[in-house]
């Protein structure tokens, strides 16, 4: 059942406050479940909030997110607003769908297995305590978003990537210019870009004559004993992808995450009572966040059938991950956060054949915090009140401007 | 229990083997999801199901009827 034109809804829908849900989304499961939904940009899209339908759809190979050659696909942002983030991709080169994407897939995704996470993990858990004790020194109240959130991610990328500890400034500064659409031109975004490009083209020359234990040299290993490999270019826009697709997600999830736990201070007791619970805990912070941008595109080049009704091929479909993830048909007390929840099928990362690249790695930083945190600061709480918390507004991944702490 | 794989349908997510390190593995050349225990004691159901439900590509199948 579709809302007439009177009604259409648009996006992003409003909320109460940073940390909870839309209440529309709760009558669109129940009464609308595939609706039409204005965008930003103007242009129309249909809705997913069903945790069945987005699974489906997310799950099905044959579709992916558009790109500039889908004829009439939805755009999220206005023309020329948003940077490489707001309409996928723009700026990478990266194989998106078929063949190519599995190849890819399987040559970068080998390198985020489970066994070398655990083993990122101790270097990880340093560069945390070091950024809290830089917190600390700086004194309270302090936001944590821009002292632990923002910077441990793009750290992390660097070893990921054997980019030496001393340039990780440079590209935290790289990663905000491309992401951070209202505070660069596209003049600095591009100039960002070539940067970027120069260095990381230097650092894979260097790399290619001197392999070590990382990502690039994985890669640059395995293409030279195949034969098939990928290009300068495709290791370029890898690293880049990495870059894009794993910093503000993950910062502004750590954001969101502590936010959440302190927002209701029992959820950080419980934790420090039973820090077994980590682990849940971070799967749980992920599915209850509501503020994870809009969710992600997919644009149909066949026609499919969603709960009986026919999408033409042609339709952009936004499937609303975090609707999804309080659908009471899948997940008991949905709207309740349970820090001890499992098995939780959250689709958080999406699901199917692009879901999450890296969603370990992410996971991993998300229990490295979480256990540093609650080690080095159990007298951690939130500065300000809930209604204080500012969002913003983020084009792929929502998040809170500050996370103002104390301890 | 009687656990499968589908490999064609892994994306090498890595979830499996941090829930269920006893019954899943992954190959090391592909990343893709090695089955260590298809029949896993009964101790371990909990995780495989854990496992099997968050899975991102559904590719872990479980069949309860053995
Ligand atoms: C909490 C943090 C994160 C969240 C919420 C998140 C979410 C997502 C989602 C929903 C997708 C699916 C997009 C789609 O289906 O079209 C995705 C894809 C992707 N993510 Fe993440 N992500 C996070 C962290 C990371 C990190 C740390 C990395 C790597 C360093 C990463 C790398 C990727 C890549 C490369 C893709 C594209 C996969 C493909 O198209 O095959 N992500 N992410
Ligand atoms: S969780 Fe699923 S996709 Fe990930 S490695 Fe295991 S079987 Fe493969």
């Amino acid at each position: 059942m579709r809302e007439n034109d009177l009604d259409l809804l648009r996006l992003p829908l409003p909320s109460d406050n940073p940390l909870e849900p839309p209440a529309e989304w709760e009558r669109l499961r129940r009464q609308c479940p595939v609706s039409t939904v204005e965008l930003p940009s103007g242009d129309k899209a249909t809705y997913l909030t069903r945790y069945d339908h987005v699974k489906a759809l997310l799950s099905d190979a044959r579709f992916a997110r558009p790109t500039a050659e889908d004829e009439g696909a939805a755009r999220i942002a206005p023309e020329g607003a948003g940077g490489p983030a707001a309409d996928g991709s723009s700026t990478l080169t990266l194989p998106d769908r078929g063949e190519p994407h599995l190849r890819w897939r399987r040559q970068v995704g080998k390198y985020f297995t489970a066994k070398r996470m655990t083993a990122l993990r101790p270097g990880m858990v340093r560069t945390a305590e070091g950024l809290v004790y830089d917190m600390v020194r700086q004194g309270q109240p302090a936001d944590l978003k821009a002292c632990l959130g923002f910077p441990l991610p793009v750290y992390v990328i660097c070893d990921i990537l054997g980019v030496p500890a001393a340039d990780r400034d440079r590209f935290s500064h790289w990663s905000d210019a491309f992401l951070n659409v209202s505070r660069y031109t596209g003049e600095q975004t591009r100039a960002a870009y070539e940067e970027f490009a120069e260095y990381m083209s230097a650092h894979i020359a260097a790399t290619r004559a001197e392999p070590g234990e990382d990502l690039i040299s994985m890669v640059i290993g395995e293409s030279e004993g195949e034969g098939q490999g990928l290009t300068d270019d495709e290791l370029l826009g890898t690293a880049m992808g990495l870059l894009v697709a794993g910093h503000e997600t993950t910062a502004n999830m750590i954001g969101k995450m502590v936010a959440m736990l302190l927002a209701d201070r029992t959820r950080w007791e419980r934790l420090l009572a039973d820090q077994g619970l980590v682990r849940t805990a971070v799967d749980e912070a992920l599915r209850f966040d509501a503020n994870l941008g809009f969710g992600i595109r997919r644009y149909l080049t066949e026609d499919v059938e969603v709960d009986g009704e026919v999408l033409p091929r042609g339709t952009t479909v936004v499937c609303s991950m975090p609707a999804a993830n309080r659908d009471e048909r899948v997940f008991t007390d949905a709207d309740d956060m349970v820090l001890s929840r499992s098995p939780n099928p959250h689709l958080t990362f999406g699901a199917g054949p692009h879901s999450c690249l890296g969603q370990s790695l992410a996971r991993t930083e998300l229990q490295v915090t979480l256990d540093v945190l609650l080690r080095k600061l159990p007298t951690l709480r939130l500065a300000v009140s809930i209604d204080e918390l500012q969002r913003v507004e983020g084009l792929l991944v929502g998040g809170l401007s500050t996370v103002p702490v104390r301890w | 229990m009687k656990v499968s794989v589908d490999l064609d349908r892994c994306c090498g997510a890595g979830q499996c083997v941090l829930i269920a390190p006893e019954v899943f593995d992954q190959g090391d050349e592909d990343g893709i999801v090695v089955l260590l225990e298809p029949s896993p004691a009964v101790d371990l159901h909990p995780v495989v199901h854990e496992a099997a439900a968050v899975c991102p590509a559904s590719a872990i199948t479980i069949d309860d009827s053995h």
